[in-house]
């Protein structure tokens, strides 16, 4: 088991630099250019090349590349072209808003898709079974943007129930766990949640009642097992699979949703990207591209040595 | 059965009640009046603009931090909203150019004004400033803001100090543009940046001499001003305590804030929005400002736009009144490149209406019919600043072009690729490539420079402006320089009247409209005057009780 963890570690320092290298390469053969956001129309050649020379983006991209990847290594990821900011601090505090609203949306959907793909697998064919499943078919099916805007224009707009927009109310300096801050989670876990819900809810069902329909559940019932009991046996055998799924919708939540965020003016990840995309600001869009796709990396590998602790099968 | 608790117990509970009662009621009242002195305002820009003086994000970054936490030596009169904006004494009093020697300009700086930081504003101040955009060897040299600002002030090469409390400003050449340049100026406090030792540090505690002040900022999401009680000017205390500024680039967002009571003041709602905003009792203000939306065409050699015919029959094929209505209304059809209301509008012949049939028949003159259109392929973007509703209005467009033997095609770009394609020139790089004879990006015509000289003058070819179309025509550079070698005011709007009728005669844009800065109010919000500018005046501001 040591051996096989080393092992998968190890096959994600080729992965990691294959995502540096991409996403490096991807955000300099864009159209556009950082500059073209930050100096005015009109701004002489001369202010171009100054601010050229200013940020390193004077010289050839393989050696801003390796300058970039060296300064990385050492945790600097570079100082943002539109604001001046740190890249390092202005992801970290994007990743630590995008954290609150996927621990909630993760509870939400590992919750909801557990529940409704176990009730709905244990009961194939029932009416139970099509009303769950088609729940689960519209919450994979909805956009979460229009979901988003649907949710505000319902609680926030019409009934006034919840905030539509930011994590903080009127005079706040930083979120904090009171209902007043709580109520502005509301709504972007709701649209964050469904998407992976519905897909948590699928993968779960098809798990249980493919294992359902083995043989050594014929044999437990024969035993004279209570059913709960039996349930228990065929969730332990599916919940392989399931981790998988559940583990890569988590890294999709870590990531954090730029559409979510952007209609709900939630300062994560997605938003900082979304701003850094639009503005061509090249270092922070590197660098949070790259810090998602660590996470990325990291929760796959926790999702596949917890799959393998759950079923052995795998390592062999 | 009605309840009868009168034992001294009872008593004591129902005094600490009602006393609680009255104490929370208390507090929300005092939660409340707090919150009553502070207006929130929801900017379309995605990021706070840049605190450090001269700001980013264009001029939604002047106008809700440049001009907020600082001034400038001239600034523009907000106050009214009939007439168009016009500059007036800011930090300094009174400015005169040397009738000798018409390169040297003597400003007198106003006495008494103190930063945020009380430190004192005087003829050393100006010179820092200047040294902090224009000169790479001073230690507050900021090359972010010498990038942002230094062509706003491309004329001015040295800052002499006569005293503390005057200047003399040399330009390079003689300038009477030199008073709207320095009104894009903003004056950083020395003495903070020497405590705070870097800009970065600066950016997260700016001070300057404006009628707001730094409060507090959270990265990416508000950045809270307050008050300058020692404002120098009286007049221009602000009303509100706090002002809240949230960056929220999406429209709905905004308009959900605002419906909601999560914003008071929310910058461009989309045309869409405005008849729920009106219904829940939003205040929807707008005005006309010196805004133009047009389509600039290549007049590179061998653009099918060269011919005057050409650009004549396009402007009679746009029908701006069919635009306004797509728009809600909120647009100004254009008459010219100016507002009709602008002081340099003059008198054009060509007349920019909606004829059909007679720009067919200039098409039909130059062999173009509707089984051999005139194809053209103009650049657009999806957004981007000033842009309206790029998408839905160029495609209005087309429709209505098409009916007059033109096939037009759209290069559709992401705003920031549009600009690329804006910094070269129409038959070079991007636009070649791609066979684009015509872009839209709209522009200012705040001042003489930015409306006129840096698109029409033949100087002013990218890199050394943005006249993308390469337009050289001798009269235009004859009355620019005239222009800005005028310096008796009367005399210089005269010139640019007279360019402008040239510059509509000659069809040297298609244009299209103005928009009119719509922006959405709380009911409650009060005292604001929207002027005929890109820059607002928040002071007045303030919520009823």
């Amino acid at each position: 088991m040591f051996l096989y963890i080393v092992r998968r570690v190890l096959y994600t320092i080729p992965i990691t630099l294959g995502v540096t290298l991409i996403c490096f390469l991807l955000v300099h053969l864009g159209p556009g250019d950082p500059l073209n956001a930050l100096l005015p129309e009109d701004a002489s050649q001369a202010s171009i090349d100054r601010m050229k020379a200013e940020y390193g983006l004077d010289k050839p991209l393989p050696v801003q590349y390796v300058i970039w990847l060296g300064n990385a290594l050492s945790g600097d990821l570079g100082n943002s072209i539109a604001n001046g900011r740190s890249v390092s601090a202005e992801v970290v505090s994007a990743l630590g808003n995008t954290l609150i609203l996927a621990f909630g949306g993760m509870l939400v959907s590992i919750t909801l898709g557990l529940m409704i793909g176990s009730i709905a697998g244990s009961r194939p064919g029932s009416l139970a079974d099509r009303i769950l499943t088609g729940v689960a078919v519209i919450g994979v099916s909805v956009p979460h943007y229009w979901a988003a805007i649907v949710l505000v224009v319902i609680f926030a707009v019409g009934l006034g129930w919840l905030p539509a927009m930011g994590m903080d109310p009127r005079g706040s300096s930083g979120f904090i766990f009171d209902w007043a801050h709580l109520k502005h989670l509301v709504l972007p876990i709701l649209a964050l949640s469904l998407i992976p819900t519905g897909i948590i809810a699928r993968s779960v069902r098809g798990a249980i009642s493919e294992t359902y329909g083995q043989d050594f559940v014929q044999t437990l019932r024969a035993k004279g097992l209570p059913e709960w009991q039996v349930f228990t046996h065929v969730a332990r055998n599916a919940c392989g699979s399931a981790v998988a799924v559940i583990g890569l919708q988590m890294a999709d939540l870590l990531g954090g949703s730029i559409l979510v965020e952007t209609v709900f003016v939630w300062p994560g990840t997605g938003q900082l990207l979304n701003n850094a995309i639009f503005m061509r600001d090249l270092p922070i869009l590197q660098g949070t591209i790259l810090i998602l796709a660590l996470i990325f990396v990291a929760t796959n590998l926790v999702a596949d040595i917890l799959q393998t602790l759950l079923d052995p099968r795998i390592r062999r | 059965m009605p309840l009868k608790n009168t034992t001294p117990l009872h008593k004591a509970i129902r005094l600490t009640t009602l006393t609680a009662i009255f104490s929370l009621s208390s507090t929300v009242n005092t939660i409340y009046a707090q919150e009553n002195s502070t207006f929130r305002v929801g900017m379309t820009a995605a990021e706070i603009p840049l605190t450090t003086g001269n700001p980013d994000q264009g001029f939604e970054g002047f106008r809700f931090m440049g001009l907020m936490l600082y001034d400038a030596l001239i600034l523009w009169d907000l106050s009214s909203s009939d007439e168009p904006s016009q500059l007036m004494p800011g930090l300094a009093t009174e400015w005169s150019v040397d009738p000798d020697d018409q390169t040297s300009w003597t400003f007198k700086l106003r006495e008494g004004v103190v930063f945020h930081d009380g430190s004192e504003f005087n003829a050393d101040s100006v010179i820092w400033n200047f040294d902090k955009l224009k000169d790479p060897d001073s230690p507050q040299y900021d090359p972010r803001q010498a990038g942002l600002a230094s062509e706003r002030i491309p004329s001015i090469v040295a800052v002499n100090k006569v005293d503390d409390y005057t200047v003399e400003i040399v330009t390079d050449s003689p300038t009477a543009y030199l008073p709207f340049q320095t009104s894009y100026w903003m004056m950083s406090s020395p003495a903070q940046f020497e405590a705070v030792g870097s800009w970065e540090d600066f950016a997260a505690d700016p001070s300057g001499t404006g009628p707001w002040k730094f409060e507090s900022m959270q990265s990416r999401e508000q950045i809270t001003l307050a008050r300058n009680e020692d404002y120098w000017d009286p007049e221009h205390v602000p009303e509100s305590e706090y002002v809240e500024l949230l960056p929220m680039p999406e429209a709905s967002s905004r308009t959900s804030a605002l419906l909601s009571g999560q914003v008071d003041w929310i910058e461009a709602p989309s045309p869409d929005a405005v008849p729920q905003l009106e219904g829940a009792g939003m205040q929807i203000v707008t005005n006309s400002y010196p805004h133009n939306w047009a389509i600039a065409p290549s007049r590179a050699e061998g653009s099918p736009w060269n011919e005057l015919d050409v650009r004549k029959a396009a402007n009679l094929c746009i029908d701006r009144d069919g635009i306004n209505s797509l728009l809600g209304g909120l647009s100004i059809p254009s008459e010219g490149h100016v507002t009709p209301d602008s002081e340099w509008f003059g008198n054009p012949d060509f007349q920019l209406a909606y004829e059909p049939e007679t720009a067919r028949q200039k098409m039909e003159g130059l062999g173009y019919n509707a089984d051999n259109p005139l194809q053209v392929k103009i650049a657009v973007s999806t957004s981007g600043s000033g842009q309206m509703q790029p998408m839905p209005m160029f495609q209005y467009i087309q429709n209505t072009l098409d009916q007059c033997h033109f096939e037009v095609e759209a290069e559709v770009m992401e705003w920031n690729a549009l600009l690329a394609m804006a910094r070269q020139t129409a038959d070079s790089g991007d636009a070649r490539e791609n066979g684009v004879n015509a872009i839209i990006v709209s522009r200012t015509t705040m001042d003489p420079y930015s409306a006129f000289t840096r698109l029409f003058d033949s100087n002013r070819i990218p890199p050394n402006g943005s006249n993308w179309t390469m337009s050289t025509n001798p009269v235009y550079d004859e009355l620019l320089t005239k222009a800005e070698q005028a310096f008796d005011i009367e005399e210089q709007n005269e010139i640019l009247r007279q360019f402008h009728e040239e510059l509509v005669n000659n069809a040297e844009y298609i244009w299209v409209t103005h928009d009119v800065n719509p922006r959405a109010l709380s009911p409650e919000l009060e005292g604001f005057v929207q002027a005929k500018s890109w820059f607002q005046d928040l002071t007045p501001v303030r919520l009823s009780n």
